[in-house]
């Protein structure tokens, strides 16, 4: 084996706090069902099988577990909108975890697939689901495959399909794989998608697909790593659970920190008490920034975030502090980025993302996404306007209208706009391009500007945005 | 004459069985007429098309939307550079220039020999281990220009550049098309009952029995 290869699997960093999604990940064998079942697997399915659903259901409801996929919302809360007596009821994971910055899921399918159908079974139960759902990122085909064997296995030893254990309780679970397009997280997108259509999001309301879902029936749609808490919930009871994190936000949660720091990594920390510094900084966990740098600015919850700077270290990882800081917690992703960062071309890059994955729906975003990126990369290739800089923030407005989420600044004396901006779109994916955009230019006008004024001066040869800065 | 070959269309309508509905089906079938040739071609779309109850305008419509779906043959090897933020901070784009420049293409082209196809793509999961990329979509960590030719030399060779070892990916790299090797497979005496959702009146059975009690 070359020097230069990494172990696939790398990415999950150990550390001394609790351990509640990632308990397995240090066996080399954790996907394994013999491994699972040594190690406590599929016993919070028979502690649910033990009770009544709608007790199940309290449990979950009673741990407060807030959804892991980006917005955040109690999964019991969620659970409990389904409509009487409308049947059948289905349930849809989220596995299409595409959002820059994120990979914790893929981790839990890979390393724990086991977990994941547990929790899976956990929630068909408790809710009267009649059939699963396992939706995985086309991309990622270990995690495909280790879903599958895992799925197979447990066919086999009698935890999934026809008479479970040998209870009342019967159900399919269906391994599903999509084919590369972002919008598909977003849950009425996924439902599309898993009908046989473009995956384009649907219009709202009704604004959950526990109403209206998958071929027009009740419909739970949860990301992994959310289920992939249920069987610990279940084992331990909801009373355990919310001993770790904070009141509003229990449990642990996964986030992935990329870019320049020490020690990149996935690391299993305890919601809502730990903050940003902690996580960047700590010697537990990243390590500061790489090369005794400075920190020049972070997005704290994947690229639809806005963006956090040095003054907001000391925030708490809780949806709801950071969302009243002016940006989100989302799916856990933090970009730390360090002083030799040229922000106008970090901007170009995540709008271009944006850009690239409008499913074209809404005219905003499907126009305004695609205008910015063009506009962002005229003024990286030095051939920007003066008017530039507004016409970004005009685009903006018409994605998002109206004050746009941002941090709060001390050294200038503005205040934050809380999270989460206005809407001219369906779907929150168009708001998400202006993130960047609004962000970079409050804090970093300058940079913008320095480029443009470049511009009178080498008008003929556009600079490469791909050459190394 | 169907356009699967028999092992290709007896998984073909094991898949079509998992669902409650076939349409359900068509993007898992697009994927498997992608590993049976490499691409999609028209023929598939119409088999599909008539398996799933749809027309192949459907199946194309659908499929088009999805950016892993292939409309023209590429290369054996789609080489996928991820340059979305995570990786560009740590030299993701110098990476997609060296694999433009070395095999050379541009983004979305395919070299000579027909064995590589080299793609700029977005965020491939894999953050902290940047800059990264993929082969078929398998993941080559916290590379650099040398990784990037080695596995290149391995795959010119005839060789497996999977990392060996530990909780990931090994054995033989698999030609473009083929995503997971292993296929779930729901034996018919463990399988609880898919059916269309108009054929299901009333809640389950373990519902009705906790509220008779």
């Amino acid at each position: 084996m070359p020097s230069t290869y990494v172990p696939h699997a790398a990415g999950y960093v150990d550390n001394d706090g609790p351990k509640i999604v990632t308990s397995r990940f240090s066996h080399e064998d954790s996907f394994t069902l013999e491994r699972s079942l040594a190690t406590g697997g599929y016993e919070g399915l028979r502690a649910a099988l033990g009770m009544r659903p709608a007790d199940v259901h309290a449990e979950v409801r009673d741990a407060t577990l807030l959804g892991r996929g980006g917005a955040g919302f109690p999964a019991g809360v969620k659970w409990g909108f389904c409509p009487e007596g409308v049947w059948p009821r289905y349930l849809v994971v989220n596995g299409d975890e595409s959002e820059p910055g994120t990979y914790k899921d893929r981790l839990l399918m890979e390393r724990d697939p086991h977990q994941l159908i547990e929790g899976c079974l956990i929630a068909c139960y408790a809710l009267g689901l009649s059939q699963c759902f396992l939706y995985v990122r086309g991309e990622m085909a270990l995690a495909q495959e280790r879903v599958a064997t895992a799925l197979n296995e447990a066919y086999a030893a009698g935890y999934v399909g026809r008479s479970v254990l040998g209870s009342a309780f019967s159900v399919d679970v269906t391994l599903h794989w999509g084919a590369g397009a972002y919008i598909v997280g977003e849950e009425t997108a996924l439902i599309e998608s898993l009908e046989g259509n473009r995956g384009m999001p649907r219009i709202k309301p009704p604004y959950f697909p526990a109403a209206i879902g998958l071929y027009g029936k009740p419909t739970i749609v949860n990301n992994v790593e959310t289920l992939a808490n249920v069987p610990w919930i279940l084992r331990h009871g909801s009373g355990a659970y919310r001993k770790y994190g904070s009141e509003a936000s229990p449990g642990t949660r996964l986030f992935t920190v990329s870019g320049h720091v020490e020690r990149p990594g996935v690391y299993e920390v305890e919601h809502g008490i730990t903050t940003f510094r902690d996580l960047i900084y700590g010697e537990a966990y990243c390590r500061g920034i790489r090369d005794g740098k400075q920190l020049k600015m972070f997005i704290p919850g994947g690229g639809s975030a806005p963006w956090f700077f040095e003054e907001h270290l000391d925030l708490p990882l809780e949806a709801r502090d950071v969302g009243q800081a002016g940006s989100m917690l989302g799916s856990g992703a933090i970009i730390v980025m360090d002083e030799t960062t040229d922000a106008v071309r970090a901007c170009h890059r995540m709008v271009r993302f944006f850009a690239r994955e409008s499913c074209g729906k809404c005219s905003p975003c499907r126009e305004g996404t695609g205008w910015a990126e063009k506009i962002l990369l005229r003024i990286l290739d030095g051939h920007g306007r003066p008017a530039d800089i507004d016409l970004l923030l005009d685009v903006g407005d018409n994605i998002s209208p109206g004050p746009y989420p941002v941090a709060s600044f001390a050294a200038e004396n503005l205040e934050a706009v809380p999270f989460p901006p206005l809407q001219t779109t369906i779907c929150p994916l168009g708001p998400s391009a202006v993130a960047p955009i609004v962000s970079t230019i409050r804090r970093f006008r300058h940079e913008f500007e320095a480029r443009i004024t470049r511009s009178d001066t080498i008008p003929v040869v556009a600079a490469d945005p791909r050459a190394g800065s | 004459m169907s356009y699967f070959d028999p092992a290709n269309e007896r998984t073909a309508r094991e898949v079509i069985d998992r669902y409650p509905r076939p349409r359900s089906a068509v993007i898992p079938l697009l994927h498997l007429a992608q590993e049976q040739e490499g691409w999609v071609t028209p023929a598939a779309m119409a088999e599909i098309a008539e398996m799933t109850g749809t027309t192949a305008a459907e199946v194309l419509g659908t499929g088009s939307f999805y950016e892993m779906f292939k409309f023209h043959p590429v290369g054996r090897y789609l080489v996928g550079v991820c340059t979305n933020v995570s990786c560009q901070l740590l030299g993701g784009e110098e990476l997609l220039h060296h694999a433009e420049g070395s095999l050379g293409v541009k983004a979305g082209g395919t070299s000579d020999d027909g064995l590589f196809t080299v793609e700029d793509v977005e965020c491939v999961a894999a953050c902290s281990e940047a800059p990264c990329f993929t082969v078929n979509h398998r993941y080559f960590h916290r590379a650099d220009i040398d990784t990037l030719d080695e596995v290149v030399a391995d795959l010119r060779a005839g060789r497996s550049p999977l990392p060996r070892g530990g909780a990931g990916d090994d054995g033989d790299l698999p030609a473009h098309g083929t995503l997971a090797r292993v296929r779930q497979h729901i034996p018919d005496d463990r399988r609880a009952g898919i059916v269309p959702p108009e054929q299901v009146d009333g809640a389950p059975a373990w519902l009705l029995d906790d509220e008779a009690e």
